[in-house]
């Protein structure tokens, strides 16, 4: 049974509460609270008040979803908020969902396409774009829509080539019109 | 037979009523304000050359034209969501609030679901639950596209919804708590008021078929009143004109648990009915015509029924 559960133990059944700090953790390998905030800040420059009033959560190893509200820890739901990153790696990944939803005010990290490298990009495309002179790693892809920018997900950029993320449902989401 | 015969002798105006039934549905989008603002997503559609028009009751309620030509990013970006305008009211009536606990008890695939948690800032919690696991990977699909964040997928029976996961036998836990502020039931139903959608829902419509959802209807709207704290909001609403799965259920409801039906702001500019108080011999308890049915020719809509209860202190 759940409940016989060990604290120490990750359960992939259920969503366990980040702990706030580093000096919180009691299960090896999971992030803290603030590392999380501090890698949004880092990585993109998203605010760390952004995430004021969100609690963050790990189901399944290095799993991360963020709530906007407090349930109590743990829970045993089918989802809690959204998926936003996944940790237990070299390189944390950012998802598409949480890219759109608090990278609009993104100050770093962010690289603009052109009309036609957002479509290919959408439509999961790979593709080469030297003119990017910042880091490597995965990167706000966005373009401009109704007269500002706005971001259409996570590339991962290597050698020149900025490759798509873009998950296969979404892709054919530009088409649809229902 | 055409069920929607049945239905005759309710409506003001016959042969608008059937006319309006045999026309197709306007495609009509709802603008998401947890990413983008109304008017954003309209100089969005306007830039890509999507012809739209606002709803009369509603500036964030679209109607597209048929044929509309291009691209859609603002549909990419999850700034629209498709859904038929008259599915846009049981939020309205239900008037979630940002911070509340909402239960939502038959959510999938998410249309009614991603406008309470618009309309709640995105912020407390917003329990979306379904019995169907299936469906539950479409809510969960557009919840994520939809930017939400606030928002417990969760996979219960809602008849015999179980608030153990929520802490109810640990209050002392933070972030605890056993009863909700509002919660809606958009039940299953059989479904007549999408005929202008579906048609086929008319050559599938029987009436054992009423009589069986009739019973899930009563037993998720009693579970619905029961989770419902003193004072707070509990919203019934189905696609249906068939007053055994409307306000017979609002009848069977009232009867056995305490709260009763209070009317609600119905938009300006959108024509409804009040609900009745007999049919085919049975009577109903005469509040219920504080609930409002809508029928297609009205609004140029489908067709639909809602009801506000408050639960009583």
């Amino acid at each position: 049974m759940s409940d016989d559960t060990a604290p120490d133990e990750n359960w992939g059944q259920q969503f366990d509460r980040l702990p706030p700090t580093p000096d919180d953790r009691v299960v090896e390998g999971r992030p803290s609270r603030e590392e999380v905030v501090d890698w949004w800040e880092e990585r993109f420059g998203v605010d760390p008040a952004v995430f004021d009033g969100y609690t963050f959560w790990e189901k399944g190893a290095g799993k991360i979803w963020a709530f906007h509200g407090e349930v109590v820890d743990p829970i045993k739901v089918e989802g809690l908020g959204m998926r936003i990153l996944r940790t237990r790696q070299r390189h944390w990944k950012p998802s598409t969902n949480a890219v759109q939803r608090f990278c609009g005010d993104a100050t770093k990290n962010v690289i603009e396409l052109s009309p036609g490298e957002a479509k290919a990009f959408v439509d999961g495309h790979d593709q080469q774009l030297d003119r990017w002179e910042g880091d490597w790693g995965y990167l706000t892809a966005a373009h401009e829509i109704a007269g500002e920018l706005e971001p259409l997900g996570v590339g991962l950029y290597l050698h020149g080539e900025l490759r798509s993320t873009v998950p296969k449902g979404r892709q054919e989401e530009l088409v649809k019109l229902d | 037979m055409n069920p929607l015969q049945r239905y005759a002798p309710l409506v003001d105006d016959e042969e608008a009523f059937f006319a309006a039934c045999e026309r197709p549905l306007p495609s009509v989008v709802r603008v998401n304000t947890i990413k983008t603002t109304v008017a954003r997503a309209r100089e969005a559609l306007d830039d890509e050359g999507v012809a739209y028009e606002p709803t009369d009751w509603h500036p964030g309620i679209l109607k597209l034209e048929d044929s509309s030509p291009g691209t859609n990013w603002p549909y990419f970006h999850g700034w629209l969501h498709g859904q038929e305008e008259v599915s846009a009211l049981p939020a309205i009536a239900l008037d979630p609030q940002p911070g509340e606990r909402v239960w939502d008890t038959c959510a999938a695939p998410g249309s009614k679901t991603t406008q309470i948690a618009a309309m709640m800032d995105d912020e407390g919690v917003l329990v979306g639950n379904d019995n169907n696991l299936g469906r539950l990977s479409a809510l969960r699909h557009n919840a994520e596209r939809l930017g939400v964040t606030n928002l417990v997928v969760s996979n219960q029976d809602a008849r015999n919804f179980s608030m153990k996961p929520f802490g109810e036998r640990t209050p002392e836990k933070s972030g605890s708590f056993e009863q909700f502020d509002r919660v809606l039931v958009d039940a299953p139903c059989s479904c007549e008021g999408t005929c202008r959608k579906n048609p086929d829902v008319l050559d599938e419509w029987t009436m054992n078929h009423v009589k069986s959802v009739a019973g899930i209807q009563k037993g998720i709207l009693r579970r619905a009143v029961q989770v419902t704290k003193a004072g707070g909001t509990v919203v019934y609403s189905t696609c249906t004109f068939a007053p055994e799965e409307n306000e017979a259920i609002l009848d069977f409801v009232l009867e056995r648990e305490d709260c009763e039906v209070v009317e609600w702001d119905v938009p300006d500019g959108f024509e409804t009915a009040p609900g009745i108080t007999e049919w085919e011999g049975d009577e109903y308890d005469p509040s219920v015509t504080k609930a409002r049915r809508v029928y297609p020719h009205h609004n140029d809509t489908g067709g639909f029924f809602t009801a506000k209860l408050e639960v009583n202190a």
